[in-house]
């Protein structure tokens, strides 16, 4: 029983792994790492939400390729990025880089943070706020009915007058 | 303020809803090309009827055509074969570009060009051929210069070589006027004009 629970903890620990399924011959350890690097960050580009390693669509199959082969030629990894971008767009690279268009999108986590700040920021505040008034309330209880009965005298005054 | 902040969850509910709302009718497969207003890419491709002659950008210039990716294996592609026949038959110059799927030697698979005429040739013969010639890209490397994702996808190149637009998916009637057929005649009415 100890045994099969105890393999049944080792399944759990079992991570998802991407394989390609070519087998491909690089020159060292380092063009391996690009390539790996490459197809995981490069979209594809007929498939809804898929890198490239992980997509069998034709076009992915090309990319490999493609990849594979500048590496192979010496190409670093920001000439394999240009040559894709060049063709299918900023759409093809999963960082997509800072610009005009995407500044929104590189700040809206900064901003939420602030956001966030800011609201707790006031929240104590206004019950600081709360708390000073509940200790000045005991003080001030005479005040509000002094008023009230000044302003019950003026109208008293006022409906006596009309008659 | 306190019933600005009332109203708050409700406001930021709508404006998701409405985020949402739109989603559901855009069409995410519509992405912005960066290959268009450049030269064709280069290349040096055969004839798919007659691979002996053999097809070169500066050889396409002089007048404003659709380049079509197409394959027999696609059936979007049959599909829209008989509407761009009409379109041929109005005077609209189609060439096509022969998107040949990968084989796979491992399965037995290879590149059989005999077959694939006789393949083409019946297709074109059951439905209507719009192309004045189809050029064979057998690796796909035109294809992937030119940013193509799948087929069919149609480009406009006007008469100097230059893509003036690509268009992802198939043409039916509808993309044809709405979309195409305008960008089509305004490169056209040029074509006289440039040198």
């Amino acid at each position: 029983m100890k045994i099969i629970s105890g393999l049944f903890a080792l399944l759990m620990l079992s991570l998802p792994v991407q394989a390609t399924e070519e087998a491909l011959r690089f020159d060292n350890e380092a063009q391996r790492q690009l390539y790996q690097q490459l197809t995981a960050e490069l979209r594809c580009p007929q498939c809804q939400n898929q890198n490239i390693a992980d997509s069998n669509a034709v076009v992915s199959v090309d990319m490999r390729q493609k990849t594979y082969d500048m590496i192979m030629q010496g190409s670093s990894r920001s000439d394999v990025l240009d040559y894709m971008i060049n063709r299918y767009g900023n759409f093809v690279h999963y960082q997509p880089p800072l610009n005009r268009y995407t500044l929104l999108l590189w700040l809206a986590p900064l901003l939420m943070l602030l956001g966030l700040f800011a609201l707790q920021l006031k929240r104590r505040r206004q019950q600081a706020a709360e708390q000073s008034t509940e200790q000045l309330s005991g003080l001030s209880e005479e005040q509000p009915s002094a008023a009230l009965d000044a302003e019950l005298d003026k109208l008293i005054e006022q409906y006596r007058s009309k008659k | 303020m306190r019933k600005l902040m009332f109203y708050m969850p409700l406001a930021l509910f709508l404006a998701l809803a409405l985020f949402l709302l739109s989603g559901l009718f855009s069409n995410p497969m519509e992405r912005e090309s960066v290959t268009t207003d450049k030269p064709l890419p280069a290349f040096d491709l055969p004839d798919l009827m007659n691979p002996a002659k053999r097809w070169q950008p500066q050889q396409l210039h002089g007048e404003t055509f659709l380049l079509n990716v197409w394959g027999t294996w696609c059936p979007t592609c049959n599909a829209e074969l008989s509407y761009m026949t009409e379109l041929r038959q109005q005077g609209v110059k189609i060439i096509g570009l022969y998107y040949v799927l990968p084989t796979d030697p491992v399965l037995g698979e290879r590149f059989d060009l005999a077959e694939l005429q006789a393949d083409v040739s019946n297709k074109l013969q059951q439905r209507g051929n719009p192309y004045q010639f189809n050029i064979l890209d057998f690796d796909r490397s035109l294809a992937l210069d030119l940013g193509v994702s799948g087929a069919p996808e149609t480009f406009i190149i006007d008469s100097t070589g230059i893509v003036r637009a690509h268009h992802i998916g198939d043409i039916n009637p509808q993309v044809w006027r709405s979309k195409l057929a305008p960008l089509y005649q305004q490169w056209r009415q040029q074509d006289g004009a440039q040198p």
